[in-house]
């Protein structure tokens, strides 16, 4: 007799059921029942959000160079794990092909991404050339704390294109994972778990979207939304809970297999910019200036 | 040095605060900013030409100059009587003499230069006699110039003991202590010599000898102003502040007076805790008077030049 | 001879220079329109209550019309010039803005209140300056983002607050313009004479119809505006209220949007600090343009070793404070915008007091007429008082001391806001430490209150989101893909 294998969520690093006891199941294509995922609550949101803003400040400051090290290594561990992923998403009901091929794009989305860390800062930074005598710099800095719908389609790539934009920018994440599709997500979340990653940069929750995401989209202490295609009045009203604090909103309704869909943008989505003003002393007679 | 003495050059020395120049450029824009009208600027006229120490500092130099300059000061122009004279006429040891006697029926003080000016190098026995030279020919006022050389070498104490010294020969006359902020590379200097001088018992500090570039700049005073301003409110005591060098128009000086309006208070706008070193403001500030007066801009062979 | 009482004389700035005409109609697709309904409203001088001119007050046909035409000027004309063209355009408005920047500045201070000193040597040249910084971006928008594809967005509703009326103003149009977009532009209700009289350059620099549309009234006009279904960007200065409004106004359409809203701005003053520049800077972080500044440094924290020193010199500092008539050359504070601004202020004046801190205001002769408020410091200020977390918009500083770095850096940031931050220290270190822990869109280090059209301006947290101004401030008007 085989042993079915629990799903828990992925909050601060650790793997706790949820704190509402409930359960739902994961079926495969034909209907069958493969295993038993959490359904998430206010509560897991609210762990998550605590979780995630703890981490925030020691994220940030690590250096840009070790952050990249970081989801590196994440592409590692996806890869030493990649016939466990491979099989979960054929279990959920992908073809082979199409399973190797996401597991595969997700592999070198997060080796695309690790190799942006140390590098967005310079081509989203610039020095301007101020009238007055003064050293003036504007700087790309996370928002913070950004929750995530994960696409709702794809069970790993969307969830890897919308969040390890976020972690290379410097944010922490709250993800609400693909409800149908759970498996992956949890398997991504014990590769993250042995990757270096700080506990609580990602929290992964597995449930109903629509159960969640007001908790989510209302948090005062989020600074952000990223959501993928989800029906219609659930976004407007996420949305709309978002202007309690002026939460910043993505709404990504792509298709993440699409080459176009890997860029920059998708981590300046996620920053603010910071422009900082400082005297320059004219020395010598001369009017220093950058 | 006397071991407390060097304690409070210690204490001094350690509070000396740091200065932003581009934060002093500015707030002296702003206040250049200022608009000066009708009686207020006639005003400002008369306290500006009353606060002139009338300057003649060169090798050239004669009895027969200094005279000149000495009638200069009490008659600044002849058609407008009603003008206060100049503070002070200031010049070297060896004219204090002819100066006093030029000036015995005026209230115009004599000023002396003095320490060996303007460089300052000599040996510390002669910028004694030299003080000496003019105390006992009468100076009112001693205008001595620090050594600059000890100063950026970092010997404190030894400028401290110098001003503090030259200090202890003045006796009733009034010390003004020179540092010729164009040798001194910054406005954190400014504002340390001032501190120490101060300390050491300057009456008046000022700018510049007249004989560097750059001298009485707006962002040095206003430092130098800065440190009056602090120690007024730690001691209550006034010190006086001579700018120098340069201020050859009616609407510098009368930038400069504005200055001290508003970082020291009105109290300070009186000759006798303000002077401007000094040859050719004078003239400029009678010819904006008279314009003033008239309504017309003047021409400079209307004014009598000493 | 001693010296009583050396008193500025008023040095007034004349207002010959200033046609006003008595009515103003809409200005849109270059023309000057009545408004369909004939509504106009007053305007008045804040300085002496006197009015000024009547001013058309658009409603939903107006807005319609406005914005027709901007499509029209969009679709036809200006989304087909090239950006040389474009930024030719954007140059001949910013010279012939420098040419009437005298009758600008003075009609700016009538209808605002603000001093002639600022917005002669503040507001106008900015104002010219972004358009002329903006104008050389608009044929190099490829090489601001090299390899992207980018496109305008089409029309742009602009909403600009009555702080800054010119200055906000070229904020919006010169970008928008510059990325090829068409606007319809809503200044406040107090403060629309300088854009009216932007529209009369608009017309006299010929800029095709119907690219710039100003469309004048209350809130309720910017409310039509901006929930108009053929508008594809928003651009709003204001309140953080408003600005609330208009994100969910915005939901479930593609319209991009760009808010700079409030501030509660902490201003921090370490005791190693240049500490006659800070506390100059103290004066220009709160008591600018009457305290009228969004990312005002209404909040000062000063390390408990120097505060008793930087209080004592602030009291002192604002003896040689005028406060008066705008037109005074020597004005340093002006009027208040609008009656109802001077209330408010008054209330937290008033709630200051009641709330135990301690207030200062030196002794200032304020004119029989208008709207007046004296510098006014607070001090013994709890973080958990009304007057140190809300945003009074007025000549108000709340002042706080602290002990720690640790315990300032948490308190700056304890706030809702986060448009801009002041750290007055000596120590770079120490400086790019803080600097890059405060959370602010803008942070000044020994310094406060300097703009420039090359740098980026704007906010984090619910001070807004998205940049005006530098090259940051190009893609709030573009649509920029892979």
């Amino acid at each position: 007799m085989e042993i079915l294998k629990t799903y828990k969520l992925y909050i601060g690093g650790q793997f706790p059921r949820t704190e509402s006891g409930r359960s739902y199941q994961i079926q495969s294509a034909a209907g069958q029942a493969i295993a038993n995922a959490c359904l998430g609550s206010k509560k897991d949101i609210r762990n998550a959000v605590q979780a995630a803003r703890k981490a925030q400040t020691g994220w940030v400051n690590k250096s840009a160079f070790n952050r990249s090290q970081i989801i590196y290594r994440i592409a590692e561990m996806l890869e030493s794990r990649k016939v466990q992923f491979i099989d979960e998403l054929m279990l959920m009901g992908q073809t082979e092909q199409s399973a190797v091929e996401e597991v595969q794009l997700s592999i070198d989305r997060l080796v695309y991404y690790a190799g942006w860390a140390d590098k967005y800062q310079a081509l989203s930074s610039s020095v301007n050339p101020v009238s007055s005598s003064h050293f003036n710099f504007s700087v790309p800095e996370p928002m913070g704390v950004v929750g995530v719908v994960a696409c709702q389609k794809t069970a790993l790539l969307g969830l890897i294109s919308q969040t390890i934009p976020l972690l290379v920018g410097g944010n922490t994440v709250v993800v609400i994972a693909n409800t149908l599709k759970a498996l992956s997500a949890i398997s991504f979340a014990e590769v993250l778990a042995t990757s270096d990653v700080p506990g609580g940069v990602v929290n992964i929750l597995t449930g109903d979207v629509a159960e969640m995401l007001p908790t989510l989209a209302g948090h005062m202490d989020v600074n952000a939304l990223s959501l993928s295609t989800i029906p219609e009045d659930l976004s407007r009203s996420a949305q709309e809970a978002a202007i309690d604090n002026l939460k910043r909103c993505q709404l990504y309704h792509l298709d993440f297999s699409a080459p176009q869909n890997q860029g920059l943008q998708f981590i300046t989505d996620f920053l603010e910019i910071k422009t900082t003003w400082h005297p320059i002393e004219q020395v010598a007679s001369g009017i220093g200036g950058y | 040095m006397q071991p407390n003495q060097h304690l409070k050059l210690q204490e001094i020395l350690a509070q000396v605060p740091p200065i932003d120049q581009i934060g002093s450029l500015e707030r002296v824009a702003k206040i250049q900013s200022r608009s000066l009208k009708g009686p207020t600027k006639l005003h400002g006229l008369r306290m500006a030409l009353s606060m002139i120490d009338l300057t003649t500092l060169e090798g050239k130099d004669t009895p027969a100059k200094v005279r000149q300059l000495c009638y200069k000061a009490q008659h600044l122009h002849v058609t407008s009587p009603e003008l206060p004279t100049v503070a002070a006429i200031c010049v070297y040891p060896t004219m204090v003499g002819i100066a006093k006697k030029a000036l015995e029926n005026s209230k115009i003080k004599v000023a002396a230069v003095s320490t060996a000016f303007p460089s300052g190098q000599a040996p510390f026995e002669v910028k004694k006699i030299d003080t000496l030279y003019a105390i006992e020919n009468g100076a009112d006022e001693i205008d001595m110039v620090i050594s600059r050389g000890h100063f950026l070498a970092g010997e404190y104490s030894y400028v401290f003991d110098e001003i503090a010294a030259i200090k202890a020969l003045c006796g009733t006359a009034r010390l003004k202590v020179i540092f010729e902020t164009g040798e001194l590379d910054s406005l954190d200097q400014v504002r340390r010599i001032s501190d120490i001088a101060i300390a050491a018992g300057a009456d008046f500090i000022k700018t510049s000898t007249g004989k560097i570039q750059p001298a009485a700049t707006f962002p040095v005073v206003l430092t130098m102003l800065g440190a009056i301003k602090d120690h007024h409110d730690r001691t209550g005591q006034m010190i006086g502040m001579k700018p120098a060098g340069g201020i050859s128009s009616a609407k510098i000086a009368l930038q400069h007076l504005l200055i001290v309006k508003e970082v020291l208070g009105e109290a300070w706008l009186t000759n006798e805790w303000y002077r401007f070193g000094a040859s050719s403001l004078a003239n400029d500030l009678l010819m904006q008077y008279q314009k003033q007066l008239t309504g017309k801009y003047q021409s400079a062979s209307y004014f009598s030049i000493d | 001879m001693s010296s009583t009482n050396w008193n500025l004389e008023p040095s007034l700035e004349s207002t010959a220079v200033v046609q006003l005409q008595e009515q103003y109609d809409l200005y849109i697709d270059g023309k000057w329109q009545a408004p369909q309904e004939k509504k106009y409203f007053a305007t008045s001088n804040p300085a002496d209550e006197s009015h000024l001119s009547n001013i058309a007050w658009a409603t939903e046909a107006d807005v319609a019309i406005a914005v027709k035409a901007a499509r029209n000027a969009y679709e036809n004309v200006w989304s087909k010039l090239s950006g040389a063209e474009r930024g030719k355009y954007l140059f001949r408005i910013a010279r012939l803005m420098q040419e009437k920047s005298r009758e600008l500045a003075v009609l700016e201070t009538l209808d605002g209140g603000k001093p002639i000193k600022e917005s002669r040597d503040i507001d106008l040249p900015l104002a010219c300056n972004h358009f002329f910084y903006y104008a050389g971006w608009a044929d190099k928008l490829s090489a601001a983002f090299p390899g992207k594809r980018i496109e305008s967005l089409g029309v742009a509703a602009q909403i600009t607050p009555w702080n800054f009326p010119l200055l906000m103003l070229a904020w919006k149009i010169a970008p928008a313009l510059a990325c090829g977009n068409t606007v319809v532009l809503k200044p406040a209700e107090t403060t629309s004479l300088t854009a009216l009289k932007f529209a009369e350059i608009c017309q006299e620099a010929d800029l095709p119809a119907g690219v710039v549309n100003i469309v004048t009234g209350h809130g309720d006009t910017g409310a039509l505006l901006v929930s108009h279904p053929d508008i594809d960007k928003i651009a709003f200065t204001g309140s953080t209220a408003v600005g609330k409004q208009i994100q969910k106004a915005c939901i479930g359409t593609n319209k991009k949007l760009t808010l700079e809203l409030g501030g509660k701005s902490a201003n921090i003053i370490l005791e190693d600090a240049p500490i006659d520049q800070a506390v100059e800077g103290v004066v220009n972080a709160i008591f600018f343009n009457q305290g009228h500044v969004c990312c005002a440094g209404s909040r000062l924290f000063v390390q408990e070793s120097i505060a008793a020193r930087v209080i004592e010199k602030l009291k002192f500092r604002l003896q040689s404070i005028y406060v008066g008539n705008p037109l005074d050359k020597n004005t340093d504070i002006g009027a208040i915008n609008s009656k109802k601004q001077l209330e408010t202020i008054e209330r937290y004046i008033q709630l200051g007091q009641e709330e135990g801190a301690e207030i200062y205001q030196p002794a200032c002769k304020l004119p029989s007429k208008g709207y007046y408020c004296p510098p006014t410091l607070f001090t013994d200020v709890a973080q958990s008082a009304r007057i140190a977390q809300e945003e009074i918009f007025g000549p108000v500083l709340a002042i706080q001391t602290f002990r720690t770095i640790d315990e300032v850096l948490q308190k700056a940031n304890n706030s809702p806001y986060g448009l801009a931050a002041g750290v007055w220290t000596d120590k770079g270190a120490r400086i790019f430490g803080l600097s890059s822990q405060l959370q602010a869109g803008v942070v000044w280090a020994n310094t406060y209150n300097k703009f420039d059209p090359a740098s980026p301006f704007g906010g984090y947290k619910e001070s807004g989101f998205g940049r005006e101004g530098g090259l940051h401030g190009l893609s709030a008007y573009l649509k920029i893909t892979q």
